[in-house]
């Protein structure tokens, strides 16, 4: 089964959004890169859920208003959205940037989630540990360092974008830097409110991540009060799309769906 | 014709070999292949070729800003411009430019500015830019707030200067209880600013506009988009309802001199290309961060790129097909920048006439020939 692309509008702001499978609902926040292709996680995760992938402002084809200009913003543009999707509470699922968003959207308030599942999530700093520069990196060195196996990289390389391809990610590109370059991928002021999560939280990271390295799960752990921490081995920081089997069966078990 | 003699300062001694093995000359490019002692004497001997630049008659000396490269050793242009002040007692000394978007407090800028000001009794002129890709990566500033930085440290900036202090100034990026500058510029109502740009529609508009009337330079471009530039300043100016003055209007181009084609090409082709090549090229990622243009322009310059093809090291024959740069004879140098004058009625030229490796004797030999063979028969 195919998602549904649907627009979805909230106060003044249109998302694109896309929806697949009927049960509890799952909010999906996709990373810098934008929405990714709709891999068997998706699937997987919509054998038993309502799974919804919003597209976040500015990203692809969804509405860039002025007023989105920090990932704060965005958090409370989401809490918005969650207010108005008609279901009491939701599992939210951040990847990277998304997993940043989840974490202030729910350090601010938690009344609408279940659960939260933060995959290598951006949004706190250990100093002494960088987050890689994909901003100065090539095409190529970016795409290699997404991924430890390289034989996934090797299959993105070998696709040649198309012209609408290559403007959506530039767009993707341009509201990822918007958001995350400085400074860069954190706010200074996250970690000492991720106390404030109340909801059981599980925090999915890749051994082998290079652009979020995993030394930081430990940290988001210690910080979330009702958090697991799952490190994936062989893995880089697309979990989803490098483990996508392991990562939904991983992300089912804790929400309480069959795998 | 008004005559500024700019220089960028290179690191000329750079291990271009080891220059090669980073992905650029900026940013990352470890600063272990700095040595000081050959790097102070750049510095002398670079402050000795601007002032030897008044006395050869040239009207402004200038020097501007880059941060963390071997391309040019002034993060801190002020502090050359300083030093100038008391080698020179004529020329005016143009800083072209600090870039705005790169400090936390503008009004930083400003007092600078006033001071140079009132040091020279008024032989500045000041320049604002952006501060080319490179720099965001070099400061962490988030291009993407670049443009709107500007705007408003600008705003800023001119207001120190000319407003009654102290007031308050509230903006989106900067916000001040007290402005008040002391010392206030020596110039009134404050010193000329001249915008170098490599030419986007938004700058030339903003420039051009009756309240501002900016000095327009466009830098290391070639001929045809100097000429297309400087002319959209003065459509611009028209819509306006004013006619541009030459004074507005000028180009930045290096350019070499001796006394035959064959010769001049010769002694320019190292300096020459190892600007182009091994100074100044930087990765895409590097030189247009996201945000730093606009989407819509970014997507253009992306699809023009795509279809030139592999990036390659540029030919001094290259250089000077595109007219980028002007190399040969006396005869040569006056027909072919007094072509792009009479195509543009452009009255400033700013000459770069130390670039990249470019040594010492050549560099003096360059400017004397060009002072005494191309300067006057320009001047008009």
């Amino acid at each position: 089964m195919a998602p549904r692309e649907h627009k979805h509008k909230v106060r003044d702001l249109t998302v694109r959004l896309w929806r697949e499978g009927t049960g509890a609902p799952l909010v999906y926040l996709h990373g810098a890169a934008g929405v990714p292709p709709w891999v068997p996680f998706f699937t997987q995760l919509a054998g038993t859920h309502e799974v919804l992938v919003p597209e976040h402002p500015g990203f692809g084809m969804s509405d860039n208003p002025a007023w989105i200009r920090n990932v704060g913003d965005v958090a409370m543009y989401y809490l918005d959205v969650l207010d108005g999707l008609g279901a009491d509470r939701v599992h939210l699922v951040g990847h990277s940037l998304g997993g940043w968003i989840a974490a202030e959207l729910a350090v601010r308030n938690c009344a609408r989630l279940a659960s939260l599942t933060l995959i290598a999530p951006a949004g706190i700093r250990i100093k002494g540990v960088l987050s890689g520069d994909n901003f100065i990196w090539s095409p190529e060195e970016l795409t290699r360092n997404l991924f430890h196996d390289q034989a996934f990289a090797e299959k993105m390389l070998a696709h040649t974008p198309s012209e609408e391809e290559a403007d959506l990610a530039l767009t993707n590109r341009f509201m990822a830097a918007k958001l995350g370059w400085e400074p860069r991928w954190f706010n200074p002021a996250l970690e000492r409110w991720l106390h404030r999560i109340s909801v059981p939280t599980l925090v999915l990271w890749g051994a082998d991540d290079k652009i979020m390295p995993s030394q930081y799960a430990e940290l988001w752990g210690a910080r979330v009060p009702r958090a697991t921490v799952d490190v994936i081995p062989a893995c880089g920081h697309l979990p989803f799309i490098e483990k996508g089997d392991a990562t939904a069966d991983k992300i089912l078990r804790f929400v309480g769906g069959k795998s | 014709m008004r005559f500024t003699f700019f220089h960028l300062m290179p690191y000329r001694p750079l291990d271009m070999t080891e220059r090669h093995k980073h992905r650029a000359g900026w940013v990352v490019l470890p600063n272990a292949l700095y040595d000081p002692k050959n790097g102070a004497d750049e510095y002398h001997s670079y402050i000795d070729q601007l002032a030897y630049a008044e006395q050869l008659g040239f009207d402004v000396i200038a020097v501007n800003e880059h941060h963390q490269t071997a391309y040019g050793l002034m993060p801190a242009p002020n502090l050359i411009a300083s030093a100038l002040i008391q080698r020179t007692s004529k020329a005016k000394l143009a800083i072209v430019g600090r870039a705005l978007p790169l400090v936390n407090n503008p009004v930083n800028i400003a007092e600078e500015f006033a001071m140079l000001d009132n040091l020279s009794r008024g032989r500045i002129i000041t320049g604002f830019v952006r501060g080319i890709g490179n720099e965001y990566h070099a400061t962490g500033i988030n291009p993407s707030f670049s443009h709107e930085r500007f705007q408003e440290a600008h705003d800023l900036i001119v207001a120190a200067w000319t407003k009654p202090g102290p007031f308050p100034f509230e903006g989106e990026h900067y916000n001040l209880r007290y402005v008040n500058l002391w010392p206030r510029p020596y110039q009134q109502p404050h010193p000329p600013i001249w915008i170098p740009s490599m030419g986007s529609s938004e700058t030339i508009k903003w420039a051009a506009s009756p309240e501002r009337k900016y000095t327009f330079l466009v830098t290391f471009s070639g001929r045809d988009l100097v000429a297309r530039y400087l002319n959209l300043y003065r459509q611009q100016a028209q819509e306006f309802g004013y006619e541009a003055s030459g004074d507005q209007l000028g180009w930045a181009s290096p350019v070499y001199v001796a006394d035959t084609d064959g010769r001049a090409k010769e002694e320019a082709r190292a300096g020459m290309e190892s600007l182009f090549n091994d100074f100044l090229a930087v990765p895409w990622e590097m030189l247009m961060p996201p945000g730093y243009t606009s989407l819509s322009s970014m997507k253009n310059t992306m699809r023009m790129r795509k279809s030139l093809g592999a990036r390659k090291r540029h030919s001094l024959e290259e250089l000077m097909e595109s007219g980028t740069v002007v190399v040969g004879s006396p005869q040569t140098v006056r027909d072919e920048l007094s072509r792009l004058r009479d195509a543009t009625g452009a009255n400033n030229l700013v000459t770069m006439l130390q670039f990249g490796v470019l040594d010492d004797v050549h560099t003096k030999r360059n400017m004397e020939m060009f002072a005494a063979e191309v300067m006057p028969h320009l001047r008009g």
